[in-house]
C-alpha cells in the first residue's frame, strides 16, 4: 500500500470543480487508460481502463464510488479494478476543496493497492505509478475544468476536446 | 594415495553426462500420446470467501475439456500432516483440511481454486481468465504476533485461534531452567528473526497423471523427493486410490532442497482430471506459481536467552520463538519448527538446561516447510548469535569459549537435555582444523590491509552440530511422527554378473547413482560400471522414504549394505556347494569366493551365472537367483558437526558486505566421495550465504507477494561467494550404521548464517561502531548502512 498526499489550485470556482468531480464524462477523460465511464455519481460509475504496469498490461474492469460527499467542500473517490490474471488495483482519494482567489484549492490524500501478480512482479514500481497516476488524474482534471482563456470555438468533428470544455458546457 | 574407484575415490559423477549435455529426462520433458493440459486458478487475495465461481464460459471455450472447482474434491480427504504435535496443556495440535482445491474460502495469494483441463496449455490459460469468480475480501492476517493476539480473525475459521500448537520443550524442564536464570551471574538475550526464504529449485513443480481405463491403474510422473510417500498419502488420504492401483514417478528431479518432500495438490488433481477425461493430464508449473505456492522455508522469530557465569561458561539456555507455518500445515510443517529445531538447541555445548517454547502459528502466506536444514539452521543460528553476543558483553574470546563450553570427547555418548543424545564427535578437533586452515591468527595482519582500503573486515564463528537421517521409527512415533523413518534396497544381481541396485533414496541432483555404485563396487569387488542404481519409481523399487534431511546414505545407503551382505552370504552358499568346502571355510574378498587357505575359488560373476543357471547348484537347500532386499531401521540419528570460520569485508560508506574467505572444518563420519562432499558443502554455504546477505521473501501488510520474483527476490551469484575451504578428514565415525557415514547434505546451509552475521558485527565492532549487536537477516547494503548511519 502507498500514500501520498498533494495539493492543486484551480482556476475555477468550487461549484464548477464540485460538479465535474461528480460528472462521469469529466471522471473519464480524468483517468488515464480510461475507455469507458458509466453510470451516475448517487449510484456509481462503471470503468475500464487500459493500463501498463511494469511488465504487466491489463485491462481492468472495475467501479468507482463517491462517498462522504459534503456539498461543495470535500468526498472521497474510491475505485476498485479487477485486471483478471494479472490482479487487481484499488485506490481511494479523499479531496476537499476550498475557495482561493480565482479558484479553488484541491487537497488530496490517494491511497493505493495491488494484488496478484501487480504485486509479485511489480511492487518496485508500484509506488511511483500511483504516483503519476494520480498526478496525471488531477492535470487531466484541471485541464478540462480550468478555461485556459484561449476561446476557440472551431474545434473540428472528431478531435479530441480541448482543455477547459467542461467549464464552457457548464457556463 | 587417493583411490580411484569405490568407497573414499572421487568418482566422477555418473549423472552428470545426461545433465550437462541435455539428455536428462525431467517430468516436463516427456510427452504422452493423447496428452492435455491443466491450469489454475489461483486467488490474487490473501485471505477472501470465494462467493461465487460461474464456470460456463470457460466451459463453453473451444479445446477446453473440464472445469474443476474446491466443490468436486469436498467429499474426498485432505493432504495431511505427517507428524503431531501435543501443545504444552497435552492438547493435540490443531490441524485444519487441507484440500486438493481452496473451497468456501481461499488462504494465500497463490492458493488454486480452479483447475481448468484443456488440449493446449494456452486454451488452459485463456480458460483460467475466462472465469467468473467473486470475492469478499476479508483482512489478511500476515504478520505472526498478531495473528496471535487476534483469535476472531482467523485462517480457519473451523479452529479457534491461529495458533497450531503451543510446544514445550522439554516441558518438565521448564522451572528448573528459570530458577538457574534467576541465579544466573549473567544473561544475554537476543531478539532475532530467521528470514523467510523461497526454496528456488531451478526445475519447477511439475505433474502427469495417467489413468488406464483398461486396468483402472494410475500413473503420477511428478517432481517429488519422495515417491514413496506421495503415494501413500494419495492413497491413503486424499484421493483413496488403492496403493497398488497407483504407479509414481519421480524422473530426474532438477533441485529440491526440502519443496518437493510434499505432496501437493496438483498431483491429485491431474489425477482425478485423467481419471474423468480419459486422457493423460500435465501441469508444469510457471516460475510465479513456485514463487507462490512451492513450500517456502524458515520464518522464524525468535528471543533467545543465555545464562553463564563471568567466565563465560553456559549455565542454562532458553528461547520463545514464533514459527510460521502459512495458511495450511504442508506435511512436514509441524514437525520443522519442534523436533528438528528444539532438539538441537543444545548444540555442541554442555549446557545443562535448556527450554524451548515454540507457537507455531497460521498466517495467509504460502506453507512453509523444511528448507534445506529443516529446523537445525534456525536452532544453528540463534545459539551461534547469542554466545557470541556473550562473548562481547563479557569481553571474552569467542574461540575460548565455545572450546571450554564443547562436549568433551570422552564424554560420548552423550545425553543432551534435549532429548538426544549424540553417539560421537570431537568438537575440538574441527575447531583447531579450522584454526589452522582459516589461518586464524594471521586476521588481525589482513584485516590492518582491509582498514588501509577503508574496508571494515571481521571474522565470524559458527560451531554446530546437527542431527540427521532421521530415525528411528520408535522413536519418531513416540514422539507423534505417523510414518516410520526407515529405508529399504534390492540389490539384483542379473545371470551375468552386473547389477542393479534399486533404492528407496530419491536423486534429484545429489550423486547417488554415483556413490551408491561405488559402495557396492567396493563391497562386491567389481567394477562401477557393472552397477546400475534404480531410484524414483514405485514400481520399480520396493519401498522407501525419500531423500531429505541428509538421511539417503545413512539410512537407505545402510539399506543397501545389509542387502550387499545378504547377497555375499548367499554366495558363499552358492560357493561353498561349488568348492566342496563348508561355508564356513567360504571367505569373500576382492569379487572371489575363495576356500581360505587354498587357492579354490570362485569368481562373483561365476556364482551369479550358477544362481541363474543351476546346473550344479544345492537345490536342496537354496533357491535359484541372487537377490536380496533390506530394509533398515537406524538406532539412533547421525550426528554431524564441524566449525565453520567467514571473513568479511565492508564497505562503510554502501554498507555493502563482501564475504572475502569461507572456510570449513567438518565431520561428517567416513567419506565415500569427496568430492560429491565438497560439493554438497560448496552448495549449502552457497545457500546459507544467502540466506545471510541476499533472499528475504517479503509479503506485504495484505498478504500480497513482494517478492515474487527473481527482480526482487536475490539469489546468490557466483560472484557473491568467495572460494571456498573445505576440509572433512576431522571423521569421528558414525557408531551405529554400517559405514560410519553421518550426512552431509546440509551442513553448509545449517553452520554458515551465523559465521557471516558474526562476521559482520565483528567488523562493524572492529570498525568502532560499538553500538551495533545485531542486524537481522538479509545484511543488505541498506541494513548494514542504515545501521552504521543510525
Amino acid at each position: 500500500m502507498m500514500q501520498l498526499s498533494d495539493q492543486r489550485d484551480i482556476m475555477a470556482d468550487p461549484a464548477t470543480v464540485w460538479a465535474a468531480l461528480l460528472n462521469p464524462d469529466v471522471l473519464k477523460a480524468s483517468v488515464p487508460g480510461c475507455e469507458s465511464m458509466t453510470g451516475t455519481a448517487d449510484t456509481q460509475f462503471e470503468a475500464v481502463v487500459v493500463q501498463k504496469v511494469g511488465p504487466v498490461k491489463a485491462t481492468f474492469t472495475g467501479v468507482v464510488k463517491l462517498s462522504d460527499r459534503i456539498e461543495g467542500k470535500s468526498l472521497t473517490i474510491n475505485g476498485e479494478g479487477k485486471g483478471g490474471p494479472a490482479g487487481f488495483a484499488k485506490g481511494g482519494a479523499h479531496v476537499t476543496l476550498e475557495p482561493i482567489e480565482g479558484g479553488t484549492r484541491l487537497v488530496y490524500t490517494v491511497e493505493a493497492n495491488v494484488g496478484g501478480k501487480l504485486a509479485q512482479l511489480g511492487s518496485r514500481i508500484i509506488d511511483g505509478f500511483a504516483k503519476k497516476m494520480a498526478d496525471e488524474f488531477f492535470t487531466r482534471f484541471q485541464d478540462t475544468v480550468e478555461d485556459d482563456g484561449e476561446d476557440d470555438p472551431e474545434i473540428a468533428e472528431g478531435e479530441a476536446p480541448k482543455k477547459g470544455w467542461f467549464k464552457r458546457l457548464i457556463s | 594415495m587417493p583411490k580411484d574407484s569405490g568407497i573414499g575415490a572421487s568418482s566422477k559423477r555418473r549423472e552428470d553426462v545426461r545433465f550437462l549435455t541435455g539428455r536428462g529426462r525431467y517430468t516436463a520433458d516427456i510427452q504422452l500420446h493423447g496428452q492435455t493440459y491443466a491450469a489454475f486458478a489461483r486467488s490474487i487475495h490473501a485471505h477472501a470467501r470465494i462467493v461465487s465461481i460461474d464456470t460456463s464460459a470457460a466451459e463453453a471455450m473451444e479445446g477446453v475439456l473440464a472445469v474443476f472447482t474446491g466443490a468436486d474434491f469436498a467429499a474426498v480427504g485432505g493432504n495431511p500432516a505427517g507428524w503431531l504435535i501435543q501443545s504444552r496443556n497435552g492438547e493435540a495440535m490443531k490441524e485444519p483440511k487441507r484440500p486438493v482445491l481452496a473451497h468456501g474460502k481461499v488462504r494465500h495469494v497463490g492458493d488454486a481454486y480452479a483447475a481448468v483441463i484443456a488440449e493446449t496449455p494456452e486454451i488452459a490459460r485463456s480458460a483460467v481468465e475466462a472465469l467468473d469468480v467473486v470475492f469478499e475480501e476479508l483482512p489478511a492476517i500476515v504478520d505472526m504476533a498478531a495473528a496471535v493476539a487476534d483469535s476472531t480473525n482467523r485462517v480457519h475459521d473451523e479452529i479457534s485461534d491461529n495458533i497450531c500448537y503451543d510446544w514445550g520443550w522439554i516441558e518438565d524442564n521448564r522451572a528448573a531452567v528459570d530458577a538457574a536464570f534467576k541465579a544466573a551471574p549473567h544473561v544475554t538475550s537476543l531478539k532475532l528473526i530467521n528470514n523467510r526464504l523461497v526454496p528456488n529449485a531451478m526445475e519447477p513443480r511439475a505433474s502427469i497423471g495417467v489413468y488406464d481405463p483398461g486396468t483402472e491403474d494410475y500413473k503420477l510422473y511428478t517432481t517429488s523427493q519422495n515417491p514413496h510417500l506421495t503415494r501413500l498419502l494419495i492413497a491413503a488420504f486424499v484421493m483413496g486410490i488403492p496403493e497398488h492401483k497407483l504407479n509414481v514417478i519421480a524422473p530426474d528431479v532438477g533441485g529440491g532442497f526440502g519443496s518437493k518432500i510434499y505432496h501437493y495438490g496438483e498431483e491429485a488433481l491431474v489425477l482425478a482430471a485423467s481419471r474423468r477425461i480419459g486422457r493423460p493430464v500435465k501441469w508444469v508449473a510457471d516460475r510465479s506459481e513456485s514463487f507462490l505456492t512451492d513450500a517456502h522455508g524458515r520464518d522464524h522469530v525468535t528471543t533467545i536467552e543465555l545464562a553463564t557465569d563471568k567466565q563465560g561458561n553456559f549455565l542454562a539456555l532458553r528461547t520463545e520463538t514464533l514459527a510460521n507455518v502459512g495458511a495450511y500445515l504442508s506435511n512436514f510443517a509441524t514437525v520443522t519448527p519442534t523436533f528438528l529445531h528444539g532438539t538441537l538447541m543444545a548444540g555442541p555445548y554442555k549446557t545443562p538446561l535448556v527450554y524451548v517454547n515454540v507457537k507455531t502459528v497460521f498466517t495467509n502466506t504460502a506453507p512453509v516447510d523444511a528448507y534445506r536444514g529443516a529446523g537445525r539452521p534456525e536452532a544453528t543460528y540463534s545459539i551461534e548469535r547469542v554466545v557470541d553476543k556473550m562473548c562481547r558483553e563479557l569481553g571474552l574470546d569467542p574461540v575460548a569459549v565455545r572450546r571450554q563450553n564443547f562436549i568433551q570427547p570422552d564424554q560420548f555418548p552423550y545425553q543432551t537435555p534435549v532429548g538426544l543424545v549424540y553417539d560421537t564427535g570431537n568438537y575440538g578437533a574441527t575447531l583447531d582444523k579450522l584454526m589452522t586452515l582459516g589461518n586464524v591468527s594471521g586476521f588481525e595482519s589482513r584485516r590492518a590491509k582491509s582498514a588501509e582500503n577503508g574496508k571494515l573486515r571481521g571474522f565470524g564463528l559458527s560451531t554446530w552440530v546437527e542431527a540427521c537421517g532421521i530415525a528411528p521409527s520408535a522413536l519418531v512415533g513416540a514422539l507423534g511422527a505417523r510414518v516410520g523413518l526407515y529405508d529399504a534396497a534390492t540389490v539384483r544381481v542379473n545371470p551375468t554378473g552386473n547389477i542393479s541396485v534399486m533404492v528407496g533414496a530419491h536423486s534429484h541432483g545429489q550423486g547417488h547413482e554415483t556413490v551408491f555404485a561405488q559402495i557396492v563396487a567396493d563391497k562386491l569387488g567389481i567394477p562401477e560400471a557393472n552397477i546400475d542404481i534404480v531410484h524414483g519409481d514405485t514400481s520399480k523399487i520396493p519401498f522407501g522414504m525419500g531423500s531429505y534431511g541428509s538421511r539417503s546414505l545413512a539410512v537407505c545407503g545402510s539399506a543397501m549394505d545389509k542387502a550387499l551382505d545378504k547377497v555375499i552370504a548367499k554366495g558363499k552358499k552358492i560357493a561353498a556347494h561349488m568348492l566342496e568346502a563348508a561355508e564356513g571355510d567360504i571367505i569373500f574378498a576382492d569379487g572371489k569366493f575363495s576356500v581360505t587357505g587354498t587357492d579354490k575359488a570362485k569368481t562373483f560373476g561365476e556364482i551369479a551365472f550358477s544362481a541363474y543357471v543351476p546346473h550344479n547348484y544345492p537345490l536342496a537347500t537354496l533357491e535359484p537367483g541372487l537377490e536380496e532386499t533390506a530394509f533398515y531401521d537406524p538406532a539412533n540419528f547421525t550426528y554431524p558437526a564441524g566449525a565453520y570460520g567467514c571473513e568479511v569485508e565492508i564497505d562503510p560508506d554502501t554498507g555493502r558486505v563482501e564475504v572475502v574467505s569461507f572456510t570449513c572444518a567438518d565431520d561428517f563420519g567416513n567419506v565415500m566421495n569427496p568430492m560429491i562432499v565438497e560439493g554438497q558443502v560448496h552448495g549449502g554455504v552457497a545457500q546459507g550465504i544467502g540466506q545471510a546477505l541476499l533472499e528475504g521473501c517479503t509479503y506485504d501488510d495484505n498478504g500480497q507477494l513482494l517478492s515474487g520474483s527473481y527482480m526482487d527476490y536475490t539469489m546468490p551469484r557466483a560472484d557473491d561467494l568467495p572460494m571456498y575451504t573445505v576440509d572433512h578428514s576431522c571423521i569421528t565415525p558414525c557408531t551405529h550404521n554400517p559405514l560410519g557415514v553421518k550426512g552431509c547434505g546440509e551442513a553448509g546451509a545449517i553452520g554458515s548464517p551465523p559465521a557471516v552475521v558474526n562476521a559482520v558485527i565483528d567488523a562493524l565492532q572492529r570498525g568502532g561502531h560499538t553500538r551495533i549487536t545485531h542486524i537481522d537477516m538479509p545484511l543488505t547494503p541498506s541494513r548494514v548502512w542504515a545501521a552504521i548511519n543510525a
